[in-house]
């Protein structure tokens, strides 16, 4: 068995690991690279725990394998806030209470960042298809739409 | 342990695929492949990602029509307006496949190859009458998209082949396209029934022509020939779409598992195709 | 609607951020899974593929020799446990039955149960490992569905259970467990002098509380016995006590860190990875991870019952409830300890009825054990008798929060399971219900509006607290509650306003089981109520002390020093010369007036509020294909007093939306041989962001006179009324009514063609 070994960036710094094929970006991360901001809810893409964005675009980072990564952009919840301070999602989440066990706030707030920057005026339906791989079992979802907009909103008034 | 290997020209995967064994999984979006397995639902001894070769990552114009890579992820068709406005209804079902995350990686050419009955995007690729190009040790081949599925899980491909891209032909100046599914939430399920329409009408608005396909009633998705007669000659009027809902219903042979009942399936699958025929027609109509 | 407008207090019923909020926006938060040791072992768990089989023989030879496994383990590393019912855990355990569910000694009652589990160097090398143990089972027949179970000739799980509560006893073996009776008056006497009488029969299916963290488990046993475990569970307590009696080790070994959970609902309320972490690491001298994958956590960990049932309610014409009759029974899964008792107590409590009785029947067969889920018992028995209410009010021709109004319990009224009512509000959330412009809005085309109540006792129970007040005059407050949606928050907001000084120098901690005093779990609503008294208390002790300090700065009496807005004053009259003093004066004092000043309460804390709650919904439903949209939905509840308003808000809202995935899609799917068929969420289907509109709330507040704020429990009473409400809701749109949760479009569109046929 040998592991491969692979070059890429994470939330901007260059970093390398060695792994499996079987190992999936979570893996990667949360096992290899100590980031465990990014959960593990189901490990099948069915409840967006692990959100992440690779090049850009939003994943879920179980379906991915560590090794297709060379030369890839991968951003997590860790590189969310920059230098200490918190990102205005990051902020209203805290500030509209949506959040209450918080295990599937870091992939809200990942996919959620990912809606804002293409669409900065999302409808309550858009935002509520966008997050349909987002699964909350506490709030209902209510709290976590509404934050989502006036987060949206913020970010326009910026 | 499992081997990986990324290629970046079809010939080396072609030739990776012929030195390895079949139980070498080609891995275009990942997002069946991963779950398969990890679950143990299957087993190999590699995976060949495709997404390093640059023909399967393009979609490019051709013929009027649009040649579209296997590995092209469902976020990146949704992001082509042109490819959106000639064919609706094949990008809705690709679009509908997962989550906003599980379209940022699945792929048309995972979905067909997959072979699950229920596919999102293949009943609307068979109804637009799609082809796909298929490479292997023979070289490469043209075969319609209904041709792949043979039941589920399993394709018509020999070892060592895989799909290299789909060609959606030019779209009728009167014509127009609709899939439609059915899933208990509004997302995230799998398809319990799908309904794909494809139709041509005339200047007077009659149809002339058209493909329906139905997803999730059958081992495979089906083109319903006695569907596409009810349309043709009709100005897809309620009588019409009776004698549609009837050809599509009579069509059916699912079966019921943990999604849903034989009863259920063929009722709305008759349901499915009216509606999907509707759209597809004002489509069609308001085209210029 | 807070209760912002009418406020009384600096911090209660404010909306401030809550205190552990930036590590989980951040993910910087520590979940069970997210903990790791040097020289931790990666552990697997070896699962029955059988619903029932007796276990001939387990060889895990081949397994052993695999380079790089450390440890096999089944159940004969376990004490073989006596049979008998204890207090623990949230209702009565039988310690027997949760080590046998833990890892399945003689028999494997369910597919999914652990039969062994493997400690290796890697996750990889675990895994490979649990394909070389060899199992020989003998399969035996199986039962999965309730009914079938109760029958006589049905397969037994446990060859020792006897039904208890018939008389006389049974001298046979079965799989009903229990009968238990509730009466109140002569309900045959109260349905002859109805003019009314509506009888009908219900089903619910098993639901899973479908937390997004699945359970995990770290277990570190040194040579000397002395063991920590890093978990998330709703009580650190509970995992210390459980792994003691199932390991025969003493609380003292034992050593429980609380992690962060993601979510609960009451499914962590048991034991499942702690005890095979803790023997796996006692066999291999390292510390040991478990952790569940989603398809484990389906099939292994407790969903609720699903249940059978059938209800009577007879009525005067003008709407008065005269009897009501209720059989209940309820799936516990593999073992006993469904929530059947419960069902019975709560489902008639919202009304006054002088006629009631309710038999419910716990019943076993080859499926997980039931865990509690938010309310346990309560949606279920809910949803029959608030669905017959429905039709009683249709039959009469009155409007269904008109009829509940009428028959309302209130203070005095005598609820069936034997209490008379104290300070309740259930007539309030039915007048606000009432109120309420959703209530009164126009429905378009095949929409129709339900509406149904529900309530839930609440609990007390065991409590410690303590506020340690630091050098500079900040606090620290300890308790032992795990925090599952903010109980954190409210914990400091209660000591800042009885100490009087700003939120920001309160900071809440959940301490582990050697730091704070023992604490019943986080569950039965009882966190903001129960252990938020003991807050008030430890502050009020505080208070004590710091006038006391005060008084001995000043040579005066501690009669003569008032406490406000966090700083001592002189009594009126006294104020001759001596200056206040603020909290971090007295603090940074404190060596000079006696030591560290530290409070405490340890309280064994009763006189919860029962709370009440009335759901209106209106849904739409697509008459060609069965499918069921929720379209508005409002939750009215009566909380007693809302501590932090966004998250009461967030607890009616989590909670309907629950019970709206029960109404309509969740369930189990299992195969001829007792094989669950959609152990994953893309086919157990919860609901998603995009299935729901926004649920909008009424706090009614009629405070519960026991607790210093008037706060009752919250979290559960939202889950009882959804069930009933969409039904209701579905029956008034399409004309159909369907008994049968879940109102799936397969089953609804079935009800539609033959009604239409």
């Amino acid at each position: 068995m040998s592991k491969h070994h692979i070059s890429l960036t994470v939330n901007g710094d260059p970093t390398e690991f060695l792994c499996e094929t079987e190992q999936t970006l979570l893996d990667v991360l949360r096992d290899e690279l100590g980031l465990t901001g990014s959960k593990e809810g189901c490990g099948s893409g069915d409840c967006g725990a692990c959100s992440v964005r690779v090049d850009g675009r939003l994943v879920c980072a179980c379906l991915v394998l560590g090794a297709e990564l060379n030369g890839a952009a991968v951003e997590t919840i860790e590189g969310v806030a920059k230098a200490g301070v918190l990102h205005p999602l990051q902020q209203v989440f805290l500030n509209e209470a949506a959040l209450q066990c918080g295990i599937c706030t870091p992939g809200i707030i990942v996919a959620a960042k990912a809606l804002l920057e293409e669409n900065a005026d999302p409808s309550e339906e858009e935002i509520r298809f966008w997050l349909a791989g987002n699964l909350c079992r506490c709030t209902g979802y209510d709290k976590i739409v509404r934050a989502v907009q006036k987060a949206a909103a913020v970010m326009r008034s910026a | 342990m499992l081997t990986f290997n990324n290629p970046t020209t079809v010939e080396e995967a072609v030739a990776l695929l012929q030195k390895t064994d079949s139980r070498q999984r080609v891995l275009a979006g990942g997002t069946d492949l991963l779950v398969q397995l990890r679950s143990g639902r299957i087993q190999a001894q590699g995976v060949v990602d495709l997404k390093r070769i640059p023909e399967l990552r393009t979609i490019r114009t051709e013929n009027g029509g649009f040649r579209i890579g296997a590995a092209v992820s469902g976020a990146e068709l949704g992001e082509h307006p042109a490819l959106s406005t000639m064919w609706p209804g094949v990008i809705e079902g690709a679009r509908l496949i997962g989550s906003t995350q599980i379209q940022g990686r699945a792929s048309l050419g995972g979905n067909v190859c997959n072979a699950s009955p229920a596919a999102d995007g293949v009943p609307g690729l068979i109804a637009a009458g799609a082809t796909c190009t298929i490479v292997g040790p023979g070289g490469r081949r043209v075969v319609a998209v209904d041709a792949i599925a043979v039941s589920p899980g399993k394709t018509s491909l020999a070892p060592g082949e895989f799909v290299v891209d789909f060609f959606l032909p030019a779209q009728a100046a009167k014509g127009g396209d609709a899939y439609l599914r059915f899933i208990p939430r509004t997302e995230m399920d799998i398809a319990v029934v799908g309904a794909a329409v494809n139709l041509l009408l005339d200047a007077s608005g009659v149809c002339t022509h058209a493909r329906v396909a139905l997803g999730a009633v059958a081992p495979r998705a089906l083109l319903v020939e006695a569907a596409s007669h009810a349309l043709v000659g009709t100005r897809v009027e309620a009588a019409a779409l009776e004698a549609l809902a009837a050809a599509a219903r009579a069509a059916c042979a699912p079966i019921n598992d943990k999604r849903g009942t034989i009863e259920f399936r063929t009722q709305v699958a008759g349901v499915l195709a009216k509606r999907a025929a509707i759209i597809a027609y004002e489509r069609a109509r308001s085209r210029a | 609607m807070g209760n912002e407008g009418k406020q009384q207090f600096k911090w209660v019923g404010t909306r401030p951020v809550r205190p552990d909020g930036v590590d989980k926006v951040t993910g910087q938060a520590n979940y069970g899974a997210d903990f790791t040791l040097p020289g931790m072992l990666a552990g697997r768990v070896l699962r029955s593929p059988h619903a029932h089989a007796r276990i001939k023989s387990i060889d895990a030879s081949r397994a052993l020799a695999l380079p790089g496994v450390r440890a096999v383990i089944t159940a004969a590393d376990f004490p073989e446990l006596p049979s008998e019912v204890v207090a623990g855990g949230e209702s009565p355990v039988n310690y027997r039955h949760i080590s046998e569910n833990v890892i399945a000694r003689h028999k494997a009652l369910y597919e999914g149960q652990s039969v062994a589990a493997v400690a290796a160097i890697s996750a990889s090398i675990a895994e490979a490992a649990l394909a070389l143990i060899t199992v020989d089972y003998e399969v035996l027949p199986h039962v999965i569905d309730v009914r079938a179970a109760m029958r006589p000739d049905a397969p037994i799980l446990h060859e020792d259970m006897i039904t208890s509560g018939v008389e006389p006893k049974p001298t046979k073996a079965s799989n009903i467990a229990a009968r238990t009776e509730f009466n109140m008056g002569d309900v045959e006497q109260g349905f002859k002098d109805s003019d009314v009488v509506i009888e009908r029969e219900y089903t619910t299916q098993p639901v899973h509380q479908g937390y997004i963290e699945p359970h995990a488990a770290i277990a570190s046993m040194a040579a000397d016995g002395m063991t920590t475990i890093w978990c998330s569970s709703q009580g650190q307590f509970m995992i210390r006590e459980f792994c003691a009696k199932l390991l025969h080790l003493e609380d003292a070994q034992l050593r429980v860190i609380p992690a962060e959970i993601g979510g609960g609902f009451g499914g962590k309320t048991t034991v499942y990875l702690e005890p095979l972490a803790v023997a796996l690491s006692r066999k291999t001298g390292k510390p040991v991870k478990l952790v569940m994958s989603r398809d484990e956590v389906f099939r292994a960990s407790g969903p609720t019952s699903g249940a059978h049932m059938t209800v009577k309610i007879g009525a005067k014409r003008d709407g008065t409830l005269v009897a009501g009759s209720l059989e209940l029974a309820y799936q516990a899964g593999a073992f006993p300890g469904s929530p059947a008792v419960p069902g019975c107590m709560t489902a008639f409590a919202p009304y006054d009825m002088a006629n009631a009785k309710a038999v419910g029947y716990d019943v076993v067969s080859n499926r997980a054990k039931c865990a509690a889920y938010r309310a346990p018992g309560a949606p279920i028995s809910s949803f029959a008798v608030e669905s017959a209410l429905d039709e009683l009010a249709i039959e009469l021709g009155m409007d269904p929060l008109a009829l509940r109004l009428k028959n309302a319990a209130k203070e005095g009224t005598r609820a069936l399971y034997g209490p008379k009512f104290p300070i309740i509000g259930f007539v309030e959330t039915l007048e606000a219900a009432k109120a309420h412009p959703h209530y009164s809005a126009p429905l378009k085309a095949n929409q129709g509006r339900g509406v149904a109540s529900g309530f839930w006792f609440n609990i007390g129970g065991q409590s410690t607290a303590a506020i340690h007040i630091n050098e500079d005059g900040t606090a620290e407050v300890v308790t032992g509650s795990p925090d599952i949606g903010g109980s954190r928050a409210s914990m400091a907001m209660m000591a800042a306003e009885v100490l009087g000084i700003d939120l920001a120098k309160v900071k809440p901690l959940v301490g582990d089981t050697a730091s704070i005093g023992y604490t019943f779990l986080t569950g039965g609503s009882r966190v903001t109520f129960a252990t938020g008294k003991a807050v008030c208390e430890a502050a009020n002790d505080i208070v004590e002390q710091l006038r006391a300090r005060a008084a001995k700065l000043w040579k005066c009496g501690i009669e003569d020093v008032i406490w406000k807005d966090g700083v001592a004053y002189p009594a009126q009259g006294q104020t001759d010369a001596r200056t206040q003093l603020s909290l971090a004066e007295i603090a940074a004092s404190a060596a000079r007036t006696g030591g560290p000043i530290t409070g405490k309460a340890a309280l064994n804390v009763g006189g919860a509020g029962a709370a009440f709650g009335t759901h209106i919904c209106d849904v739409e439903v697509d008459p060609e294909t069965g499918r069921t949209s929720v379209v508005r939905y409002t939750v009215v509840q009566d909380v007693g007093r809302a501590i932090h308003p966004s998250y009461v808000e967030g607890q009616m809202q989590g909670g309907a939306v629950q019970g709206i995935g029960w109404a309509l899609n969740e369930e189990y799917v299992y195969s001829e041989q007792g094989q669950m068929q959609n152990a994953g969420f893309l086919d157990y289907r919860m609901p998603v962001a995009s299935d729901l509109p926004m649920i909008d709330t009424v706090i009614v507040e009629v405070p519960n006179p026991t607790h210093p704020f008037g706060v009752r429990g919250v979290g559960e009473v939202p889950i009882v009324p959804p069930l009933a409400a969409v039904a209701n809701a579905v029956a008034r749109a399409s004309g159909v009514r369907v008994n049968d949760l879940p109102i799936s479009p397969p089953r609804l569109l079935s009800a539609l063609q033959k009604a239409k046929a």
